[in-house]
């Protein structure tokens, strides 16, 4: 059944057990990113420390309000993401993105992604992506606003 | 006369469609927009096949069939809301272009200063609902935000009917329009327009009509109604996208300035300055959509030979068996009325412990197309105090199957996200 293959295990699992979620301080920047066709919405923070390879992703928090792949997604964007620097947590992002416009073909790479490779289904429901990729724009914004405050000072 | 939904199934070419894998299409979706009999679709075949032209300024014969199309579908679209003149018809893209056109003459009007009646500044005040599409309610803030005016709204119940105790608060002298949804596109709610326009016009105010989803389920009658203003739209009534329809009382529509400036509007045009055509075609600047007129038109037609009453009497009985239905389902939440008084066929519900998505999902997977979201009503599902929510909606070609299909997705949909209902 194609349901199976949209809503894998893992995304239900995620969905109902999401990892590091609810808003926590301190935070270096904070998002509130919505889905205008829907209305699902995430509010997410960053906190980033320093490091001698750059700035490193220590924590990201988040309150999300959304269908099962939007919280899913939140729920393994946060694991994937904590404790990597944040060059390399946009390498991520940025496959995690091609994987979603790849329309069902793309071949994503487990090392990078872990259990965001359970989200290729999705690809192949453009109604859906949207809900799949809230959280990691919004991740998106609140690392380069942190990033920005981080230079500034 | 009884509706024979087998014969009028058969006219709906995309009822035979296998979606997802094989399964017959259950099609749930028409308050989004409807599907198209074969009537409709051989009258753009035919008139794109034999007599396409531009109309008005054609001078040739396909010229003059073409213009003859279009306004004949002018007459016939006057005919089927009880429209006293032809020419109170204005054809536009849509409802919100409908709506947008009064909007904005409006505006044209407060900053020319000499409409008064249309004119608006600080002080004056601008009435809608807060079970709006967002299409009655964004050009109505645009508006004051230009203007100084003030937007005020009725509320809603929690039984989703219009919220009419605070009236006399709202429609004041200070009211210059009331803008309101005659059936909501999300509750089914049918309100009660014509104690709206009475008070309304009593106070001196105008009065719009969004008939977006009643227009195609039910006879409308404008002058009944009692408004100054009504719009509705071709692709929810069997006809294609495209065009759509504002009618206006003909003193009123003389009496605006123009919304989009153009060629097929002006009387004469000089480098300064222009003249206007009248009303109709002083609303319809450039190139409109004739073929979509004629294919309006014959829609109009075929819902006038299926038989309107019947419809809505068909509709009615459907609606009553798929509230009956879905109350049933344990865990579901229906929207807006419980009842079927006063109240269309389009039922917006949440299942608890699934998302609006995931069961709109689930349901997809099997063949059944609703929508899931806030269904252009962001204020409104605010109001109710959810997020987004699931839209069945019925037309003349459902039937008591479809409905029975439904109930089982939504059980289905239960199933597969481990929900039990009334366990949580």
């Amino acid at each position: 059944m194609r349901l199976e293959s949209l809503y894998q295990e893992i995304i239900l699992d995620h969905y109902r057990h999401p990892h590091h979620s609810g808003l926590r301080e301190p935070f270096d920047a904070e998002v509130t990113h919505v889905n205008p066709v829907c209305g699902d919405e995430v509010t997410l923070r960053v906190v980033l420390k320093d490091s001698d390879a750059g700035p490193v992703v220590a924590d990201i928090s988040y309150d999300a309000l959304g269908c099962s792949i939007s919280q899913a997604s939140a729920s393994v964007l946060t694991d994937l993401l904590i404790g990597k620097p944040v060059s390399e947590a946009m390498n991520v992002n940025d496959e995690f993105l091609a994987l979603m416009q790849s329309q069902g073909e793309g071949e994503p790479d487990e090392d990078v992604l872990g259990d965001a490779v359970a989200f290729a289904g999705v690809s192949k429901y453009p109604a859906r992506i949207k809900c799949a990729l809230l959280c990691w724009m919004a991740w998106k914004d609140a690392t380069a606003q942190a990033v920005q405050a981080h230079e500034a000072a | 006369m009884t509706l024979d939904v087998a014969r009028i199934r058969k006219d709906f070419p995309i009822l035979e469609r296998q979606v997802r894998g094989g399964q017959p299409l259950v099609y749930l979706d028409s308050a989004n927009t409807s599907q198209k009999p074969r009537q409709v679709l051989d009258a753009l075949a035919d008139f794109y096949e034999r007599h396409n032209a531009n109309i008005h300024r054609a001078t040739h014969q396909l010229g003059e069939e073409a213009t003859q199309a279009y306004e004949g579908a002018r007459a016939r679209l006057a005919a089927f809301v009880g429209a006293p003149e032809t020419a109170e018809i204005v054809f536009t893209k849509n409802v919100t272009e409908a709506i947008n056109l009064v909007a904005y003459a409006m505006g044209n009007a407060s900053a020319g200063g000499q409409h008064g009646r249309f004119s608006l500044g600080p002080g004056d005040e601008i009435v809608i609902t807060e079970m709006e599409h967002h299409s009655n309610i964004v050009p109505w803030q645009l508006l004051c935000q230009r203007t100084g005016a003030t937007l005020r709204w009725f509320g809603v119940t929690p039984e989703g009917r219009l919220d009419t105790s605070a009236i006399d608060d709202l429609i004041t002298e200070r009211t210059k329009l009331v803008a309101l949804v005659h059936q909501s596109n999300v509750l089914g709610t049918i309100n009660p327009v014509r104690v709206i326009a009475d008070r309304a016009h009593a106070a001196g105010a105008l009065v719009l009509v969004d008939a977006a989803q009643s227009v195609p389920h039910l006879p409308v009658d404008v002058t009944a109604l009692g408004a100054d203003f009504l719009g509705f739209t071709s692709h929810k009534m069997c006809g294609p996208t495209g065009i759509g329809v504002l009618w206006g009382r003909r003193e009123l529509l003389e009496e605006m300035p123009p919304f989009l400036g153009g060629g097929e509007m002006i009387e004469q045009v000089w480098m300064e300055r222009s003249t206007f055509a009248p009303p109709p075609h002083k609303f319809e600047a450039g190139t409109m959509p004739i073929a979509q007129a004629v294919g309006l038109a014959a829609a109009a037609g075929y819902l006038t030979e299926t038989g309107q009453d019947a419809i809505r009497a068909y509709e009615h009985d459907l609606l009553a068996h798929a509230l009956g239905t879905l109350h049933q389902v344990e865990g579901v939440r229906i929207l807006g009325p419980a009842e079927p008084v006063d109240r269309g066929a389009a039922i917006s519900f949440t299942v608890e412990g699934v998302h609006p998505h995931d069961v709109s999902q689930v349901l997809d997977e099997r063949g059944i197309a609703v929508r899931a979201g806030h269904h252009c009503a962001w204020p409104l599902h605010r109001a109710l105090g959810i997020q987004a929510s699931t839209r069945a909606s019925f037309y003349l070609y459902n039937t008591r199957d479809e409905v029975g299909a439904l109930a089982e997705g939504i059980r289905e949909a239960q199933r597969f996200f481990g929900v039990v209902p009334g366990s949580r």
